[in-house]
């Protein structure tokens, strides 16, 4: 447990000013030379009072409460907006300070709801807190002398905004302005009718805002304030720990009040996301004591039996005896498993061992396959690791940012907001994708180039860039010659120049103008620092790995690596896709990225393990249900993963599935693909385990229990009991010592223990010793591989093509208020956003089919067909269709196909050959889900 | 695995190579096979080169023909 406030110094640092020394209240204290007196005082131990001031907004000086004296200064300056100097002599305590800060408070009091000090939360608010400090106990003017405008805003289902408590310090605004970026809230009025409004003058559910939590964060009274504190009351302990939504991987404090989490609040020392967070890491976690957890193992003979609550251990023998069975007659390699990249890197860890050293074949894969996977793959060839070669920050060095294939605002809404400052600094925007994401034009933001390509045409685009940057001679010729492969860098040279790569050429594929494309590959190349951010719509393609060495070639071309505000950096989807990856989860190899055939690499595991290892790759997760479907592959162990809802061509998932003897599902809740399981073994949530995620940016943070588990057994337990079962004994007595294994057999890994974690906060690997800072940027000085290495990337148009049976291309993604399968966020309130999966579609393609706004469509490809309602929107171009995949209702992926990248057989979600037609004509598969339904028997969590 | 699942993946594979010199390719194809398909899709994909190496993408053939 950390204690509850987090230390606020006031205003921001500066981060480089070199440091001076002044005099405060009679001592010696030295400072940057330009920060706040009021943050040099904090520093030195003396908090000023503040009201309007809080250190991660600048200065805004209206509060007047931190006035102080300085020597040689008129009157009594502001401490939050005068800058220290060397040698000032500040005093901030005097008889006549603490009387104007007295009469401060009361002006305050006066224009301020009495009954502050009688709620629960009352603890929150700075002003009572501050006055009660300075013994002001009633104000000397007439308390609501004035009309103020009254407004109890409870539309947000998350927070409440109280104007009667409202200071009017602009610290909401600011916030959502700064830190968000989102410009939601305003000061409107004159006077005393001055108030805060969101957008315009709407209530905070209908607005702009986007619930981000940081005008709640930042209000120093309880204007507004999470309802889950004024329902519960304020907490009395917090404990440090990580999101579990997306790959930023934000610090949280959960605040917990007799055990019971109150609220999450993001720690201003996390190294991701430096105090912000979003609606789904701030608010959304209601889903772990949701009443549809299950607790009670469950076992079933076939999958159309109804489940049968069991204890532990007959649960896991029931699933070793089946395993073992089917090996028995089926061999050896008839049986596999998938890790999670929600789960921690050390009950990832746990499951490859489980299946490589207990199953005793390498059918390990993580669902990292259907996202990242060539991000793996690409990477690794050109660079020599498949990781991201930035930390956030650096995109704070940017002069030109390239995101392509990404939308930050939705899918990673805190690091949007962090390039989003950078964009309203003045860094250039160039944006890739075939929708109008809300980054190419938001407040005091607009993308100098959209490059709005076909779905489908990633390669010829890069292409096209690359090509004008050899061409044009923007090439930094000097960083090639000094860091890369000479042989590879004239091949490509060749190959990038010829003709058909020319933007030109490209444009009848791409659809993009050659002279607009021209115009931004100029800009990366010459803009300055140039930095690629980019996601799931460059992997999820039949060419994504080639689309990942395709910006890597860019980048090396122009000497955009190894430095900050460069590089080439994959926004991942989940909490731990990297860390999923990095534990060795893939088949063809053990942690840290090194192959199974490698007789050193694996002869350390095998001796630590005392176990022979298969030295051949095994079965990716689509290899085992074409195997599964032939016949060949019978068993699986599912940690945390929803193939049903999440994985392409529905009906041949489940085809697999059903092919299958024995199925083992370890979740939260009897997700889509546990229809179909003969096991399911309860898992924890997030507030309950122990252990680290790794981020996007290769941070290790560790994920700390707020909790026990609720059904009475950590996940990596209930593996190590599975391997038992399975006759392979596999013991830890706590989750440090598999981060002490993982450590000893990973020299990326080899540094890092949960002692150090909870010592330095977090680390970035590499992280090769126990005194090593680890790596924020890498390839600094040298590739990892030793010489970057320029990879050929011709266009290969995928073959799921339009015609006129399908004559549209469907393209899928996320929203800002629900994540992956929704199997959390749809168990929140987050659902009052967006409760179905809606179809985007250009109001061309929409009257050329008779379709209105909110109508029911049915959308068919080759593969199936599902029913949804359409959205019109110009945010799609014509020709062009989007939708999620939320909501198991719609089952998305029905229509999604088994076209999959070429070098990982990463699944081609961006691209499927689609008609929209209207009616609502609900498939076959609706019927037989609705049949398949069974309530789950355990007793519910609450 | 059906046939025409690891025909149609192998001849991706050729396809990402084919931008390379021949020997180089051919080495290209091989080696992504070796090291990232289960031992069992290799001896079939080197079943169907002997029965239906047309099907195959020169490039495929050769290097599954290269399979030890």
């Amino acid at each position: 447990m950390t204690c509850l406030r987090e230390r606020d110094l006031g205003t921001p640092n500066r981060p480089g000013a070199p440091q001076v020394t002044l005099h405060i209240d009679g001592r010696e204290v030295t400072a940057p030379e330009g920060v706040s007196v009021m943050r040099a005082a904090a520093l030195a131990g003396t908090d000023i009072p503040k009201l309007c001031a809080t250190d991660s907004l600048e200065a805004f000086g209206s509060c007047r409460l931190c006035l102080v004296e300085i020597e040689g200064r008129k009157g009594t300056p502001a401490a939050c907006t005068t800058p220290v100097t060397a040698g000032m002599k500040i005093s901030t305590t005097s008889e006549k300070i603490e009387r104007l800060r007295r009469g401060v408070l009361e002006l305050y009091l006066s224009d301020h709801s009495d009954a502050v000090p009688d709620a629960p939360d009352a603890a929150d608010c700075d002003l009572h807190r501050l006055a009660a400090e300075a013994g002001v106990t009633q104000s000397r003017f007439a308390p609501n002398g004035h009309a103020r405008p009254v407004n109890y805003d409870d539309s947000n289902p998350y927070f409440v905004f109280d104007a009667e408590k409202c200071i009017l310090c602009s610290r909401c605004v600011r916030a959502c302005s700064d830190i968000q970026g989102t410009h939601a809230l305003t000061l409107t009025g004159r006077g005393y009718n001055t108030k805060v409004a969101a957008s315009m003058d709407e209530d905070f559910f209908a607005s702009e805002c986007v619930s981000c939590g940081a005008c709640v964060q930042a209000c120093p009274t309880t204007a507004l304030q999470e309802k889950t504190v004024i329902a519960k009351g304020m907490p009395d302990a917090a404990v440090e720990t990580t999101c579990a939504y997306c790959g930023v991987g934000c610090s949280f404090r959960a605040e917990v009040k007799d055990g019971e989490v109150v609220r999450m609040v993001p720690s201003k020392a996390g190294g991701a996301n430096a105090g912000h967070s979003c609606v789904k890491g701030r608010f959304a976690w209601g889903y772990a004591s949701h009443k549809d957890r299950v607790l009670t193992p469950l076992v079933r003979e076939k999958i159309t039996d109804p489940w049968r609550p069991v204890d532990w251990d007959e649960a896991i023998s029931f699933a070793a005896r089946r395993f073992k069975q089917i090996q028995e007659k089926h061999g050896r390699g008839s049986i596999g498993g998938v890790t999670s990249s929600r789960c921690t890197n050390e009950e990832v860890f746990v499951v490859q061992k489980l299946v490589r050293a207990a199953f005793g074949n390498n059918n390990v894969d993580t669902c990292a396959r259907v996202c990242h996977s060539p991000t793996g793959y690409g990477l690794k060839q050109t660079f020599g690791t498949s990781a991201g070669t930035q930390d956030f920050r650096s995109v704070d060095h940017a002069d030109v940012i390239l995101v392509i294939g990404a939308n930050p605002t939705d899918a990673h809404p805190v690091f949007a907001s962090r390039m989003k400052r950078r964009l309203r600094a003045g860094a250039k925007l160039i944006v890739a994708d075939p929708r109008r994401i809300d980054l190419v034009k938001t407040p005091h933001i607009r993308a100098a180039h959209h490059l709005q390509l076909r779905p489908g045409t990633n390669v010829a685009l890069v292409n096209a860039i690359g090509h004008v940057i050899v061409t044009e001679g923007l090439a930094d010729e000097a960083f090639v010659r000094e860091r890369c492969d000479a042989k590879s860098y004239a091949r490509w040279r060749e190959f990038i120049s010829a003709p058909e790569n020319s933007p030109e050429a490209t444009e009848a594929a791409t659809g993009v103008p050659a002279a607009e494309l021209r115009a931004a590959a100029r800009l990366y190349a010459t803009g300055g620092n140039a930095a690629i951010y980019y996601g799931l719509g460059v992997t999820e393609h039949s060419q994504g790995s080639s689309m990942v060495m395709g910006m890597a070639n860019i980048a090396m071309a122009t000497g955009n690596l190894g430095r900050d505000g460069v590089g080439v950096n994959p926004l991942r989807g989940q909490n731990n896709v990297q860390g999923s990856c990095d534990m060795g989860s893939f088949p063809h190899e053990l942690s840290g990225y090194r192959h199974i055939s490698d007789a050193a690499v694996r002869g350390a595991f095998e001796a630590a393990w005392g176990v022979a290892l298969d030295p051949e790759p095994g079965f990716r997760i689509p290899n085992m249900f074409a195997e599964a479907v032939e016949g060949g592959f019978k068993g699986m162990f599912i940690q945390g993963e929803d193939f049903v809802q999440s994985d392409p061509d529905t009906h041949n998932v489940v085809a697999a599935l059903r092919n299958m003897d024995c199925v083992v599902v370890q979740d939260l809740f009897l997700n889509e693909t546990a229809d179909f399981a003969h096991v399911f073994l309860p898992g924890t949530s997030f507030l309950e385990k122990d252990g680290t995620f790794t981020n996007a940016e290769r941070r290790i943070n560790r994920v700390r229990p707020v909790r026990e588990p609720m059904q009475g057994l950590s996940e990596w337990e209930t593996v190590c009991r599975l391997a038992a079962a399975m006759g392979y004994p596999m013991h830890y007595d706590n989750a440090a010592q598999i981060m002490d294994e993982i450590a000893a057999l990973t020299p990326s890994f080899a540094g890092v223990s949960f002692a150090k974690l909870d010592r330095v906060g977090s680390v970035q690997w590499p992280c090769p010793a126990e005194d090593s800072p680890g790596t924020p940027v890498m390839h600094v000085g040298r590739f990892v591989r030793g010489e970057g290495q320029f990879m050929l990337t011709r266009f290969i148009p995928t073959d799921e093509r339009s015609n006129r049976r399908f004559p549209l291309l469907l393209t899928t993604g996320r929203i800002l208020s629900q994540y992956n399968v929704g199997t959390q966020t749809r168990r929140t309130a987050n659902s009052l956003w967006a409760d179905e999966d809606l179809l985007e579609m250009h109001p061309a393609d929409a009257e050329e089919r008779g379709i209105r706004d909110g109508d029911f469509v049915t959308l068919s490809s080759r593969k199936g067909a599902i029913s949804l309602r359409a959205t019109i929107t110009e945010r799609v171009p014509p020709g062009v269709v989007y939708t999620t995949f939320h909501f198991p209702g719609t089952a998305t992926n029905i229509v999604t196909t088994e076209h999959s990248d070429w070098a990982t057989n990463c699944p081609e979600y961006k691209v499927t050959a689609v008609q929209v037609a209207p009616g609502n004509m609900p498939p076959d598969w609706y019927s037989e889900r609705g049949a398949r339904q069974r309530p789950a028997p355990a007793e519910p969590a609450e | 695995m059906r046939e025409d699942t690891l025909i149609r993946m192998a001849n991706q594979i050729a396809d990402y190579f084919e931008a390379y010199p021949e020997d180089e390719a051919i080495e290209g194809v091989a080696g992504h096979l070796k090291n990232f398909w289960e031992p069992r899709m290799r001896e079939q994909l080197k079943t169907i080169a002997a029965k239906n190496g047309a099907a195959l993408h020169p490039l495929a053939l050769k290097a599954a023909e290269k399979l030890g």
